[in-house]
C-alpha cells in the first residue's frame, strides 16, 4: 500500500516540529532542514503530479475507515498541480528569506513555514468538509504567526486586525458546516454531492443558506468584496517573503471555491439553482475594479502589490464563477501565473524597501537606489506579466478568460478596463521609484551601500523563470488545464471513486480481512492478479484493471 | 417550553451578544464577542444532530435503539479546542499591540508609510 499521499502533508508537520524541538537556537541548521525538507517536498509533489496525470482519483483513507465515515485525503489533477505549486513557491520564498537574512529578524520562522507549508497542502489534498476546516485553521494559526514576525507595532496591529477577521470567518466556516451536515447528514464531500443531488428541490431553503455561508467562508479566504478589507494592511504590513508566501493563501480559498462549487453545489443544481449564480459575478467584478483601481490609488509599493493580488484574484475568480469547463481551464492556467506575479512582486519590493532607506516603499522619486538597474527590470517584467501585457503568462492567462467570456460583453469590459488601470499604476509606480531618481539634483550625503544579497536575486529569477517557463509552454499547460477541468466537472468519477473505492475495500475486508487498498493495486504489481481472481467484483474498479 | 426552544434561544441570545461586541471598536469587546460567537457556533454544531435527550452517544445494532448523533459531539470537541487555542494567540498578538502601540484600537491609527509619502 502506497503511503506516497500523505507524506506532503507529514514531511512539514515532522519537520515543523523537528525544527522547533531540537535545533531552534541554530539558523544555520534550521536553513539546512528547511531547505532539504522543502526539495523533498518538492520532488514528492512531482511524484505525485505525475500520477496525476494517469487521470486516476487517489483516495486515501485515513485509519482505512471507509470513505463516507472516515476522513479522506484524495489527489485529483488540481491537488496535484497546487501542491507542486505550493512547494516550488516555498523553496523560492525560503532562498529569498535566507538570502535577505529574514529569518533571523525573529525566532521560529522555519517552524511556522513549515506548519504553514501543512495546512495549506492539507486544504488542497483533503476530501472530507470539516477536515478542509482544520486545515484551514493550521494555515491561519502558522500564518498568525508569521504575519506578525519579527514584531513592530504597525505589524502588530496590522496583525491583530487580521486575526480577529479570520476569527470571525472560522466561526462562520462552523456554522456554514453545521448546517450542511444539518441537511446533508454527512461531511464528506464527495457523499455530500450525491445527497445534493438527490435532495426534493422543494426543501432546501436550509441547504441554500448553508451553501452561501460557504461561499463566504471562502469569499473572506480569496479576499472578494465586500469581505477582502483584511488583506491590503495585512499584506502590506506583513514580512515580505510572508506575504509572498500568502499569495498561495488567496489560492485556497479560489481553489476551496472551485472544489465545493463544481463538485458539491454545482450551480445548476435544481437544489441550489439561484442561491449564489445571481450575484456572485458581478460582486467579483466589483473586487477586481476595487482592486486593479488600488493599484493606481497606492501611496506606497507594499499596498499596491496588495491591491494587485487582490485584483489578480478577482481576475481569476470571474473565471472560476463563470462554471464552465473552458473558464475553468483558464481558471487552472491563470491560478498558477497569478500566484508566481504576486509573489515575484511582493518580493521585488522587498528589495526596494531595503534599499531606501530614507523613503522606503513610498511612491515618490529618490536617489537611485543600489542595484536599480536589475530591481527595475525585475519589477518592469513581474509588472508586465501582473497586468497583462503580451508578452507573458499573463497576457496569456487573461486571452484564455476572455475566450471562455464570449457573450458576457460586461465581463470583458471589466477585464480589458481594469487592466488599462492596472497598466497605468504599475507605470506610474515604476518611473516614480526607479527612474525619476536619476533627476534629482545631487546631493553631498554618502552613497548608501547595501549588501548585494545574490541569492534573493536567484529566488525572485526562479519564480520569473516560472512565469516565461508558463509563457513558453502555454500550449501543454493549456492542455493540463483543459485535462484538469474535464476532471473537475466529471463528477460522476469522482463521486465514485470516492465511495465505491471504500465499499469495496470493506468488502475485500469481510472476506479475507487483507488491508489493502483497490486504488493502490497498480502500483504494486505483484500483488494484482492475485486479488483479481480473488475478488471478481474489483474488476469493474479502473485501477485494479490496468495492473493485468 | 421544549428544549429546542432553549437551545435555540440560547444559540440566538450568545450570537447576538457576540455580533454587538465585534462592532466595538477596541480589541477586549471585540476578543469577548468572538469569543461569544464561538460559544454559539459550538452550541449549533451541537444541536445540527437533531435533539436527543437521555440517550447514548452509541449505535447498538441496527433495531428500534434510541441513540443520539455521536459526530456532531466529535466536532464540537475539535469546534472548542481550536476555538480556545485561538483565542489564546488573538489575545497574545492584541496584548502585544496594546503594549506596543499604547491603545487598544482595533482600526488603523495612521498609516506609516503614507505618513511618510
Amino acid at each position: 500500500m502506497s503511503h506516497w499521499i500523505i507524506t506532503p502533508i507529514l514531511l512539514p508537520t515532522l519537520l515543523g516540529a523537528f525544527i522547533v524541538l531540537s535545533v531552534r537556537h541554530q539558523v544555520a541548521l534550521q536553513r539546512v532542514f528547511s531547505l532539504v525538507g522543502l526539495s523533498l517536498l518538492f520532488i514528492n509533489a512531482i511524484g505525485l503530479f505525475v500520477y496525476a496525470q494517469t487521470g486516476d482519483i487517489w483516495v486515501y483513507e485515513l485509519g482505512a475507515w471507509p470513505a463516507p465515515f472516515g476522513i479522506i485525503i484524495m489527489l485529483d489533477r488540481l491537488s496535484a498541480l497546487m501542491v507542486l505549486l505550493t512547494s516550488v513557491l516555498a523553496i523560492c520564498v525560503m532562498l529569498y528569506a535566507i538570502g535577505t537574512d529574514w529569518d533571523k529578524r525573529g525566532k521560529h520562522f522555519h517552524a511556522l513555514f513549515q506548519f504553514q507549508l501543512m495546512g495549506v497542502i492539507g486544504a488542497f489534498m483533503t476530501g472530507d468538509a470539516f477536515n478542509l476546516f482544520v486545515f484551514f485553521e493550521i494555515l491561519l494559526i502558522a500564518s498568525y504567526g508569521l504575519m506578525t514576525f519579527g514584531g513592530g507595532t504597525r505589524r502588530l496591529q496590522a496583525g491583530t486586525q487580521y486575526v480577529i477577521y479570520n476569527l470571525l470567518g472560522s466561526t462562520l466556516f462552523l456554522f456554514a458546516l453545521g448546517t450542511l451536515y444539518n441537511v446533508t447528514g454527512t461531511l464528506n464531500m464527495a457523499d455530500m454531492a450525491a445527497r445534493i443531488a438527490a435532495l426534493d428541490p422543494e426543501h432546501t431553503a436550509l441547504l441554500r443558506v448553508g451553501v452561501v455561508m460557504a461561499l463566504m467562508v471562502f469569499a473572506v479566504k480569496a479576499a472578494i468584496l465586500p469581505l477582502h478589507f483584511w488583506l491590503p494592511e495585512s499584506y502590506a504590513a506583513g514580512p515580505a517573503p510572508v506575504a509572498a508566501l500568502f499569495a498561495i493563501m488567496t489560492k485556497v480559498g479560489a481553489y476551496a471555491i472551485l472544489r465545493m462549487f463544481t463538485l458539491a453545489f454545482p450551480q445548476d443544481s435544481p437544489a441550489i439553482a439561484g442561491s449564489y449564480d445571481v450575484w456572485l459575478l458581478p460582486v467579483i467584478v466589483v473586487s477586481l475594479a476595487v482592486g486593479m483601481i488600488g493599484i493606481l490609488g497606492a501611496k506606497s509599493l507594499s499596498k499596491m502589490v496588495a491591491y494587485a493580488a487582490i485584483g489578480s484574484v478577482g481576475t481569476l475568480l470571474i473565471a472560476i464563477a463563470l462554471f464552465t469547463p473552458e473558464a475553468t481551464a483558464a481558471a487552472v492556467y491563470y491560478i498558477v501565473h497569478s500566484t508566481l506575479a504576486t509573489a515575484a512582486l511582493f518580493l521585488i519590493v522587498d528589495l526596494v524597501v531595503s534599499r531606501r532607506p530614507q523613503w522606503q516603499d513610498a511612491i515618490r522619486p529618490d536617489r537611485p537606489m543600489p542595484q536599480n538597474g536589475l530591481v527595475s527590470a525585475f519589477y518592469f517584467a513581474a509588472a508586465i506579466a501582473m497586468a497583462g501585457m503580451p508578452p507573458l503568462s499573463g497576457f496569456l492567462g487573461k486571452l484564455l478568460i476572455l475566450d471562455a467570456a464570449v457573450g458576457n460583453w460586461w465581463l470583458w469590459g471589466a477585464i480589458l478596463i481594469t487592466s488599462l488601470i492596472a497598466i497605468m499604476g504599475f507605470g506610474r509606480a515604476g518611473s516614480l521609484v526607479f527612474w525619476k531618481g536619476y533627476g534629482l539634483p545631487e546631493t553631498d550625503a554618502p552613497a548608501f551601500e547595501h549588501p548585494k544579497q545574490p541569492l534573493a536575486f536567484v529566488a525572485i529569477g526562479a519564480l520569473m523563470a516560472g512565469i516565461v517557463a508558463m509563457t513558453v509552454l502555454a500550449g501543454p499547460m493549456h492542455r493540463f488545464a483543459i485535462l484538469t477541468a474535464t476532471q473537475l466537472y466529471d463528477t460522476d468519477a469522482y463521486v465514485s471513486a470516492v465511495i465505491n473505492n471504500s465499499m469495496e475495500e470493506s468488502m475485500a475486508h469481510e472476506k479475507d480481512g487483507s488491508a489493502h487498498a483497490p486504488v493502490d493495486e497498480n502500483l504494486i504489481d505483484t500483488e494484482g492478479g492475485e486479488h483479481g481472481t480473488d475478488h471478481p467484483e474489483e474488476a469493474s474498479d479502473g485501477h485494479a484493471g490496468e495492473s493485468h | 417550553m421544549t428544549i429546542e426552544f432553549l437551545v435555540a434561544s440560547a444559540i440566538g441570545v450568545l450570537t447576538a451578544a457576540g455580533i454587538y461586541l465585534i462592532l466595538r471598536f477596541r480589541t477586549f469587546p471585540v476578543i469577548l464577542g468572538t469569543s461569544f460567537l464561538s460559544y454559539a457556533v459550538n452550541i449549533y454544531l451541537f444541536s445540527t444532530g437533531r435533539l436527543i435527550v437521555g440517550a447514548p452517544p452509541v449505535l447498538q445494532g441496527y433495531g428500534d435503539y434510541t441513540y443520539t448523533d455521536p459526530l456532531p459531539q466529535a466536532l464540537v470537541l475539535t469546534a472548542i479546542v481550536i476555538g480556545f487555542g485561538m483565542t489564546a494567540v488573538v489575545l497574545m498578538i492584541a496584548l502585544a499591540a496594546y503594549l506596543s502601540g499604547g491603545h487598544d484600537k482595533i482600526d488603523m491609527q495612521d498609516d506609516a508609510s503614507e505618513d511618510r509619502a
